[in-house]
């Protein structure tokens, strides 16, 4: 039997997480994936060009539009009868939902997988990614989700899979969409970004942020990111946080300047392709994982660093 | 309005834990414990709801060994009314603590559940949506703000790339993220009065459910350790590295 993946998408195509869960959907069998939204036509569209997809089931209803997780967990357990997986990445729509899906199927959803074995065991991270777990589930039907870093994403194009539109599914009506406010940037998403700037309590304040990081993000092409300690000081909103409570990246090239490396934020890096640190105390933790360390004051380091950019 | 507040017993978060030499699991024998990070945020809030006048009363339920009376002590030191403990030495999984919960709100008539967003030991984030999908109830997981009005919860959430307004009928679950508030230090006088507060204790049989895991634990290994690797001098000698060695810019 297949398994179906939930997409993440926006108005340009399915979102990067998804294509790694459509990586670890592959090591399962055939993969069938999910639009569901408003006015989705056109990335079903792009979504059935995805490799591996063999179809691209498609629930186009206002009632989608928001991604809420009642109407959505209704929808996917309609469609549950035809899969034994059922798969989500890790992301804020996907760890809203899939427990709720896991739920209503009476199942033990396996959380964040860093690893499939075979159809029934996984590999997960627990405490933080200090250590991993390898579990085997006894339910029939395998609800899961995806820890994007850890899957190589497919490509955005090179299928063609058939498209199939699947009724909206009944559902209460006891939650309503009100509003968003999204940060606005012209960067890449974090968990999207082939390079990562960020900066911890070291950074002082937000201005610092804007005044030295941001430059050096931009000169690179990188997305900001920070550690707790400057989101609990609030320099930056929360969604720019990496760590265990916020996003778990694995970019090409991760800086993290002023972090002291705190295990909750070792346990969203430390998968990066390779880390630089830049801190002026040379025993911080964060030059244990650091595979070019630079001691010094950030605040002579970050513009000699973009001017030599 | 009655809220009921679940708190795990977990391993202090301040702990650097340990995998056990035989890979069956972490070890947690002479380990400090405390009640999860992200359920103390829980407390607080459904404590700052009663402040406010908008809860009449708040019950903390854990559910796991003896030793949870004392997680359950420290949320009634904090401001939770009564306690209820779900004794079993049974490991717990997200569903069999999502069934025992949905059996507490029927059994005790509870209209708002507010509980961490995830227990940082096994960090599965399951618990609250699960219990929502079990009851009927609408969910706000990821929450950094709650208003209560109008048999309505208003609930602001963590979102990726920002934030998410949602409004939910009552009852409902709502979990709890980091930015919802700081939770306060129980008094010593608070303390002292926790100890006078009741704490009953049942089975999970008797609320009728099964408790048996889903998942096995085949190993647990500790993750491939990172080298450090070098010290650069400057600036300059950064830039060679990244550019020539690395190749990543």
């Amino acid at each position: 039997m297949a398994a179906l993946v939930v997409l993440d998408f926006d108005a340009s195509g399915v979102k990067q997480p998804a294509r790694s869960a459509l990586a670890a959907a592959a090591k399962l069998g055939e993969v069938h994936g999910l639009i569901a939204g408003a006015d989705v036509a056109a990335v079903a569209e792009k979504a059935a060009k995805l490799p591996g997809v063999t179809k691209i089931l498609v629930a186009d209803d206002p009632a989608y539009a928001h991604a809420l997780a009642e109407p959505l967990a209704a929808l996917i357990v309609s469609l549950a009868e035809g899969y034994d997986h059922i798969l989500a990445a890790a992301t804020a729509v996907g760890k809203n939902v899939m427990p709720r899906v896991a739920a209503l199927l009476d199942v033990q959803q396996i959380s964040d997988i860093s690893g499939v074995e075979d159809a029934d065991t996984f590999i997960r991270p627990i405490y933080a990614g200090n250590a991993l777990a390898t579990v085997k589930s006894s339910d029939k039907k395998k609800v899961i989700t995806v820890r994007a870093s850890s899957f190589d994403p497919v490509a955005a194009e090179g299928g063609s899979a058939t498209i199939e539109t699947v009724a909206t599914a009944a559902f209460d009506d006891k939650s309503k969409y009100l509003s968003s406010e999204l940060s606005k940037s012209e960067r890449p998403e974090l968990t999207a970004a082939k390079i990562i700037v960020s900066g911890g309590r070291g950074m002082q304040n937000g201005e610092n942020f804007t005044k030295l990081i941001d430059p050096v993000a931009d000169k690179l092409g990188a997305a900001v990111g920070a550690s707790r300690a400057a989101v609990d000081a609030g320099f930056v909103p929360n969604d720019y946080q990496v760590g265990q409570t916020g996003k778990i990246v694995a970019p090409e090239l991760y800086l993290a300047v002023g972090i002291s490396g705190a295990i909750q934020h070792l346990a969203g890096m430390k998968d990066s392709k390779v880390i630089v640190a830049i801190n002026k105390d040379e025993d911080a933790p964060i030059f244990a994982v650091a595979d070019y360390g630079l001691v010094g004051d950030l605040f002579t380091i970050l513009p000699e660093l973009e001017k030599s950019l | 309005m009655k809220l009921l507040v679940p708190v795990k017993r977990v391993v202090d978060y301040n702990v650097k834990v340990r995998v056990k030499s035989d890979h069956s699991a972490v070890e947690t024998a002479g380990v400090k414990m405390s009640m999860n990070p992200f359920d103390e945020i829980a407390v607080e809030e459904a404590v700052r709801l009663k402040e406010k006048g908008i809860a009449t009363e708040i019950i903390a339920v854990s559910a796991g060994v003896t030793q949870c009376q004392e997680t359950i002590r420290t949320a009634l030191a904090m401001g939770a009314d009564r306690g209820i403990l779900v004794e079993t030495d049974v490991g717990l999984e997200p569903l069999a603590v999502a069934k025992i919960l949905k059996a507490l709100v029927d059994k005790e008539a509870v209209d708002l559940v507010i509980m961490g967003k995830q227990a940082i030991d096994d960090d599965m984030n399951a618990t609250g949506q699960m219990l929502a999908a079990l009851l009927g109830w609408p969910q706000g997981t990821f929450a950094s703000k709650i208003e209560i009005a109008d048999g309505t919860a208003t609930v602001t959430r963590e979102v990726d790339g920002g934030l998410e307004t949602v409004a939910l009928s009552l009852p409902a679950v709502v979990t709890a993220d980091l930015r919802l508030n700081e939770p306060r230090y129980a008094s010593l006088p608070n303390i002292m009065k926790a100890r006078k507060k009741t704490i009953d204790v049942i089975k999970p049989a008797d609320l009728g459910v099964d408790p048996a895991p889903r998942l096995t634990t085949i190993a647990v290994n500790e993750p491939p350790v990172r080298k450090a690797g070098i010290k650069v001098a400057d600036v300059a000698a950064l830039l060679e590295k990244l550019r020539n060695e690395a190749k990543v810019i």
